[in-house]
């Protein structure tokens, strides 16, 4: 049977649940003073406690414990007076000690929220609660065809990411979005996103895996109470694969209970070429974590006065800051909103600050730069070029150095490393030819090679002149100023414009 | 070179003092130590390692120290026994078990690093029970250690090679760990000294974890004295482990040099006599507690009504703690690994590597502990013995209102013949009834000799127990009784323990 989104909509209610975990920025990791830096050789940032080897402890990494708090704080949460970190017990060969240091039943923060715009109306997520956490180390699987386990003839270990902080931040129930679940999914993540990004505590680049999503569905029949039985789809990493995910899931249940089936609580894979998700680990299959408080280390007591001036350190939440920059910048909601899912707030913003005016600097991020960003599958603040790059790019155009596509040839140039924009300008030879000399010669020959279209310019019609300046342009290799051509055209044809 | 069978047999105060002095050389000291090993420990297996290079190279540089006129530690040139539990780079750590022959440390452990600062002469790792898991070292994955003074019995656990080490005069000093009485327990029944500093005294760090809530490192020596100036070599601050105690060390070694027990308040517990306490050291321990109020402490009687579910809770507790932390012992990382030969995916190398690598007490520890922890027995299991914990703290603090001390018999029967016990579990649990309660509460507890027992002339020992982070009050109570036995027998109770 055959149900489309719009279908399952008219019957179900759909109910989300978001599982998004953070690695924090630290400049070390969670239990032990090993560096965090990505990229370096495998097992190269690992000491006995990362390790887990025999006798080593952990001791906790003071600023994991800041970002949580700001964190947790940031999300409208009660910061806990005392918490513990507990043991979650299961073996994984990328796990070191063969369990994981979390938190279970005294999360740091909890019981709070985060308001966010979906088309123009604000809506609430409550969040469950935000943990600490470590993170465990990397598989991968080699001689196998998927890169999967199955079918591998070995799986190499890398332990440098083993112990990275990690912050878990569990949403309650989501419900009353309706058809607008998905948009509610991915833009709740994008948010939190911004947020995260806004406190300082993370990069959060989804690409990277420093920010990592669960979406969890069930669907109830519309006007009920009761939840119905859910999946939870793993590792959703970016945000239009979040919206995927739940629309896909939606319409999979939907499917299912429109068939008289039950929906199987388990975890399920998510597949980015398709769009879809397929079956996991089924609950009967769950581990039994067997959570106890970590003996190895003492609880974590933030005091009131340093949370309280942690509060007030807080910088502006991003969803105000975003209103105010839109009312600055003069845009839409509905292009506020690409410019955020896009990443370019801070980007645009800082190459404001570095002159550029907010049409220019909007134009390229969201123009070129995105389609490059886009192309290479990283986000926008991965590109190697820099806000001030842009804005010397955008003060070239301004003062008529540069003509937009000129421009476009810079940025490639700055993207692939040939340098500053002045530079690749200069290697290039991508200047505007303003050598009048040069510029009539071109002019004169252009014409003298099209006398039927000089004749037509000659005639009255004006709009057969573009040919003349596309034979220019050409002749220049792009460079002469069009504007200019045009008036030359004009002026030796004795034509007023 | 100065007699080699005298040297053996002095305390390491005297041994350090002679070094320091340079009437003999550390060289001198460590290579009689040697000899010694090589002379009886074929009996006694007390050494799983001997570390004989490194052990010269150490005493030589204490030597060449001395030598440049440079101040010399209070322990330096002391040889030691180290319990195999300690990481110690470049030397091979097994703790007992077969799960990590062959294993070396790249990593010193808190303890052996502090040794090393200290100028230590580090001998060689010593036998245990697998894990520390045991009250007789029989559990070793390396055959078991025969008690001194008669090698058919064993010489407690799971710290029986260190005791053993020092009651045979193969070094001056050892180290233990005390989870259940592992220190205590062994120095009971070889007539030694073994102290449980306070949790958090001394830190864990590179100590390969048995049960994190219950373990301590500790000092093993001949005397109080000894212990004590090995306790301020050990304990203090270490900011690699969070549950190291972040204060000062309390004054252990000023304690034991000025024994007394004048005007303080001594508790009997009540709990801590009936049926499974042999005759014979009954007696030797009310002749202590005698002995105690003739030195001018006042002696009272106190109830711990808890302490009847401390086994039972340590048993709950223990081995919900060792099944997560032996989770790591994998096959795939560091130690045995078995069935890699192709024909075996990692979780089945995993289950063989575990299969053939943990003796039987831990695989039965590991099984007791995951259930305990299991998702619907948790409260039931898990719960219920924190809150025994609690309760059994609370009887201790009403019993610091009345007063200073407790003492009881460390252990209640003296040393049992290797093999007794072994297929008796429940045997073997109590013999660590006394002195599992400090470990849950976290205070700190001694075993000192008070005698040989009539009917088998085996050591008997006394346990003091004071509050935490007043390790200090055992010193002081401990060398008191210490110097007042010595007077009544006119020698240490050691000079009665066969030659070998």
């Amino acid at each position: 049977m055959t149900v489309t989104y719009e279908d399952a909509l008219a019957t179900y209610e759909p109910v989300l649940g978001l599982e998004v975990h953070v690695e924090l920025g630290t400049a070390t990791k969670m239990f032990c003073g090993c560096a965090t830096a990505l990229g370096a050789g495998a097992n190269t940032q690992t000491c006995p406690v990362c390790l887990g080897l025999p006798g080593a402890l952990p001791v906790v990494n003071e600023t994991g414990v800041e970002s949580a708090v700001k964190i947790g704080l940031a999300l409208n949460c009660e910061i806990a007076e005392w918490c513990r970190f507990a043991r979650k017990n299961y073996f994984y060969p990328d796990m070191p000690k063969n369990f994981q240091t979390s938190q279970y039943d005294e999360p740091i923060a909890y019981d709070g929220y985060l308001d966010i715009e979906v088309d123009g109306e604000v809506f609430r997520v409550e969040i469950e609660r935000a943990h600490m956490e470590e993170d465990t180390g990397k598989s991968t699987h080699v001689g196998g065809a998927t890169g999967r386990i199955h079918g591998a003839s070995h799986s190499l270990l890398d332990y440098n990411r083993a112990g990275i902080p990690l912050i878990e931040i569990v949403t309650k129930p989501i419900t009353g979005a309706g058809a607008k679940a998905p948009e509610v999914a991915k833009a709740y993540v994008a948010e939190l996103r911004e947020l995260i990004k806004a406190l300082g505590v993370s990069e959060a680049r989804m690409e990277q895996g420093q920010m990592r999503c669960d979406v969890n569905l069930s669907l109830m029949p519309a006007g009920a109470t009761v939840f119905g039985t859910r999946s939870e789809t793993k590792n959703v990493n970016s945000l239009r694969s979040v919206e995927r995910a739940v629309r896909s899931e939606v319409v999979r249940h939907a499917e299912v209970l429109d068939g008289g089936g039950k929906i199987v609580q388990e975890t399920r894979h998510f597949h980015e070429d398709t769009g879809t998700t397929t079956s996991g680990r089924t609950k009967e299959e769950a581990e039994d974590y067997r959570y106890f408080p970590e003996p190895d280390l003492v609880p974590v007591a933030p005091a009131r006065d340093w949370v309280e001036k942690l509060r007030a350190g807080l910088p502006e939440l991003p969803r105000l800051r975003r209103n105010r920059l839109r009312e600055e910048w003069g845009v839409s909601a509905h292009d506020m909103q690409s410019i955020l899912n896009a990443g370019a707030i801070g980007p645009i913003v800082a190459t404001m600050d570095a002159g550029a005016d907010a049409t220019a600097a909007r134009k390229w991020w969201m123009g070129e730069l995105a389609r490059r960003a886009n192309e290479d599958g990283v986000e926008l603040a991965a590109l190697a070029i820099t806000p001030e790059q842009v804005a010397r790019v955008a003060a070239l155009v301004a003062e008529g150095k540069l003509n937009d596509k000129l421009a476009r040839q810079v940025i490639t140039g700055v993207l692939d490393g040939e340098g500053a924009p002045d530079e690749v300008v200069d290697k290039r030879g991508l200047a505007i030819v303003k050598d009048e000399g040069a510029l009539g010669a071109a002019v004169d020959e252009a014409i003298a090679a099209n006398p039927a279209i000089a004749d037509k310019v000659r005639g009255g019609k004006v709009q057969a002149a573009g040919a003349l300046v596309g034979a220019v342009m050409k002749a220049t290799r792009g460079q002469a100023d069009a504007a200019r051509a045009r008036e030359l055209i004009m002026e030796k044809l004795g034509v007023a414009d | 070179m100065a007699d080699s069978s005298g040297i053996i047999r002095q305390t390491a105060a005297e041994t350090a003092a002679q070094i320091a002095a340079g009437d003999v050389s550390a060289v001198e000291v460590a290579e009689a130590h040697l000899a010694r090993i090589d002379a009886v420990d074929e009996k006694v297996h007390a050494f799983l390692h001997v570390d004989r290079e490194g052990a010269l190279a150490r005493a030589r540089a204490v030597d060449a120290k001395r030598e440049r006129g440079e101040k010399l530690g209070p322990l330096a040139g002391v040889p030691l026994a180290l319990k195999d539990i300690f990481t110690t780079e470049g030397v091979p750590t097994t703790a007992g078990s077969k799960m990590l022959q062959g294993w070396v440390p790249p990593y010193d452990a808190t303890v052996t690093r502090r040794l090393k600062e200290a100028d230590v002469v580090i001998l060689g790792k010593t036998n245990m029970d697998e894990f520390a898991m045991g009250s007789s070292t029989e559990n070793s994955a390396y055959g078991h250690t025969g008690n001194p003074w008669d090698l058919t019995r064993i010489p407690g656990g799971s710290g029986g090679g260190s005791s053993a080490a020092i009651t045979a005069h193969m070094a001056a000093l050892a180290i233990g760990t005390d989870t259940g009485g592992s220190i205590r327990q062994p120095a009971s029944v070889t007539g030694t000294v073994g102290v449980k500093p306070t949790y958090g005294g001394v830190s864990r760090y590179g100590m390969i974890a048995f049960s994190s809530s219950l373990d301590q490192g500790g000092p093993c020596a001949r005397t109080v004295l000894d212990a004590a100036l090995l306790h301020e070599v050990l304990a203090g601050h270490d900011p690699m482990d969070s549950t190291s105690i972040d204060a000062p060390v309390p004054p252990v070694v000023e304690a034991a040099r000025n024994g007394s027990v004048a005007g303080m308040r001594v508790g009997v517990v009540k709990e801590f006599r009936g049926e499974g306490y042999q005759t014979g050291v009954m007696q030797r321990f009310d002749e202590a507690v005698e002995l105690l109020r003739e030195l001018g402490a006042e002696v009272v009687e106190v109830s711990c009504p808890s302490f009847d579910k401390a086994l039972a809770a340590y048993y709950l507790i223990a081995p919900a703690e060792v099944s997560s932390n032996l989770a790591r012992y994998d096959g795939l990382r560091y130690g045995l690994r078995t069935g890699d030969d192709g024909t075996h995916s990692a979780e089945e190398v995993t289950s063989l590597t575990r299969a053939a690598g943990f003796g039987p007490e831990v695989k039965r520890r590991i099984m007791l502990g995951t259930y305990a922890l299991s998702s619907g027995y948790y409260d039931a299991y898990y719960g219920s013995a924190q809150k025994v914990r609690t309760l059994i703290t609370r009887d201790f603090e009403r019993a610091y209102e009345q007063v200073d001390v407790l003492v009881s018999p460390t252990t209640p029967t003296t040393a049992f013949p290797i093999g007794e016990r072994v297929d008796d579990p429940m045997a073997m649990y109590l013999a660590d009834l006394c002195t599992i309660p400090s470990n849950l509460a976290g205070n700190a507890a001694m075993s000192l000799p008070c005698g040989l027992a009539p009917e088998d002339g085996l050591p008997v020992g006394l346990q003091i127990i004071a509050p935490a982070m007043a390790d200090d009050r055992l010193y002081r109570v401990g060398a008191a009784v210490e110097a007042a036995f010595t007077d009544r027998w006119g020698h240490p109770l050691l000079e009665e323990a066969p030659a070998l």
